[in-house]
């Protein structure tokens, strides 16, 4: 991220007349965002010609018919994209269906009105959970056949997620969940953590991608805990929702408390998993945001004080988003373990609620 | 709340979901089973050793005791034969000793009686010598004395003078 900064930061203003404070806020909610290619870093030659370094990605588009080309034809959003007849624009990191000329048309609020295909692209953000995924499986089914191979002692670079692997187990999910129902949850608890850690920790690389800080993908993850949670859930966690006063109360009581003691529930059960996917999402933006704004304003200050200064800052800031990289990894996971929890209840608890 | 929606792009939905999907399948299949597997048995393995491990110093300890007990028995044992020994040693000489102090006394009492009787005998013996020897003597004495007269007064008159003395 900071070689693209390096590289973005040190054109010249360029000839929109837009100045360095705005670029750099363009330039970051450009990053934030997916892209369609995968960009290292760009600079102005000495033509002001924009030349982008990296390669491009596939665009899938489902629109009357699967539309498959190179992003390159987009060259960055500066040129319309011509595929069987179809103009496609890529604008503000979305895909817009064009006239010839790239003509986009504006609704009152100024956003594109044009139609949208459904575009399932292959976008750096799923070039990089790609590439997570392969990394993962390699070392952990690496791990899992060093198991074998040496008689129970783990060898190789997994060796090291072993004791994370046991905490996890140990730390999250037993007293989580229990004893009992703990096992079935495992694989779920140790993906995903792994899955968001090395997202986030490739999020704060140089090259890095702002992958789990996009929603999508925070709604993907709290989506399977949601489903996880509610088709597991045993009789007593359905009896805490639509019952969870018991025999505490006569059914005259409950008469009057339920219509609004139910609702919360059922409310509680969406806002858990909404809660997930918010917190992850705001975190890592919001990590981002900072770290690049740092870094951006040693381009501002331009000064001996300033620029060391802020410096300073984005190594500290980096450092703490380091932990804060692991730090989500573990409250989604044991936030995830807890629900899981709920749902797995096994007990008696009429009286206690 | 507009902006995330927004923001939210469904493709990227799409994928995440295809793709996490297919990675938990396969960690699962692949990684997580064998792994999970693997740590467990390890611990039951663990905890398997040190419970036998724990079996095996309280084996050893009852073995150390059991042998410190028959030492403590055996040094007992040895200490009351010699105990024993020594009785019977000091019991046998006193014993010989009373025998043979009894033996002796009878033997000196037997002597003693022997002596005695022969004493006696010896005694009487010389006695009767004594006597037939004062007899023969008187005999003579007399046979010579009183063959004439005069020496037979003077006898008289001797013994007279003699019991006067007296």
């Amino acid at each position: 991220m900071s070689a693209n900064s390096f590289a973005k930061e040190n054109e010249p203003s360029d000839e929109s007349g837009k100045d360095l404070k705005t670029e750099i806020k363009e330039y970051i909610q450009h990053h934030l965002k997916d892209s369609h290619d995968f960009s290292l870093f760009s600079y102005t030659n000495d033509a002001h010609e924009h030349v982008y370094v990296g390669f491009p990605l596939p665009v899938i588009l489902w629109d009357d018919g699967l539309k498959v080309f190179s992003s390159s034809k987009f060259h960055h959003g500066e040129e319309v994209a011509e595929v069987d007849g179809n103009y496609y624009k890529l604008y503000h990191g979305k895909i817009y269906k064009t006239n010839a000329e790239g003509h986009i048309d504006y609704d009152e609020e100024h956003h594109p009105s044009n139609a949208k295909p459904i575009d399932f692209s292959i976008t750096k953000s799923v070039v990089m959970i790609f590439i997570t995924c392969l990394l993962m499986f390699f070392l952990f089914s690496g791990l899992a056949k060093s198991y074998a191979k040496n008689g129970g002692i783990p060898t190789g670079v997994g060796r090291f997620f072993e004791p994370i692997v046991l905490y996890i187990r140990d730390d999250i999910a037993r007293p989580n969940i229990g004893e009992k129902k703990y096992k079935r949850y495992m694989p779920y608890l140790l993906s995903i953590f792994f899955f968001i850690w090395f997202l986030n920790i490739f999020g704060l690389t140089p090259l890095g991608v702002n992958v789990t800080g996009n929603i999508a993908i925070t709604f993907a993850l709290a989506l399977l805990t949601f489903l996880f949670t509610n088709l597991t859930g045993t009789k007593d966690y359905w009896m805490h929702i639509f019952d969870p006063l018991g025999d505490t109360l006569p059914w005259y009581g409950k008469l009057f408390l339920y219509p609004i003691l139910v609702p919360i529930e059922l409310l509680g059960v969406f806002i858990k998993p909404f809660s997930l996917l918010i917190r992850l999402y705001a975190n890592m933006q919001a990590g981002h945001i900072v770290l690049m704004s740092l870094i951006g304003l040693m381009f501002l200050f331009k000064s001996w004080l300033g620029s060391p200064l802020s410096f300073g800052l984005a190594f500290a800031i980096s450092l703490i988003e380091v932990l804060v990289a692991l730090l989500q990894a573990y409250i989604f996971t044991m936030l995830s373990a807890l629900y899981f929890g709920f749902a797995a209840v096994e007990h008696d608890h009429a009286e206690a609620h | 709340m507009e902006k995330l929606i927004e923001e939210f792009s469904f493709g990227l939905f799409f994928w995440q979901t295809l793709l996490f999907g297919f990675l938990l399948f396969l960690l699962w299949k692949f990684a997580w089973k064998p792994i999970l597997s693997a740590v467990n048995e390890r611990e039951d393995g663990i905890k398997d050793a040190l419970a036998a491990a724990e079996e095996a110093k309280k084996e050893m300890q009852n073995v150390t005791a059991d042998s410190e007990k028959l030492l403590k028995e055996a040094r007992a044992e040895r200490e009351a034969m010699l105990k024993e020994a020594r009785e019977i040693k000091d019991k046998l000489i006193a014993d010989s000793k009373e025998q043979a102090k009894v033996e002796g006394d009878k033997m000196m009492k037997q002597a003693q009686a022997a002596i005695e009787s022969e004493k006696k005998a010896a005694v009487a013996d010389i006695k009767s010598q004594v006597a037939s020897l004062s007899v023969e003597i008187a005999e003579k004495v007399i046979k010579e004395q009183l063959s004439n007269k005069d020496k037979q007064l003077k006898l008289v008159d001797d013994l007279l003078g003699d019991i006067k003395l007296n």
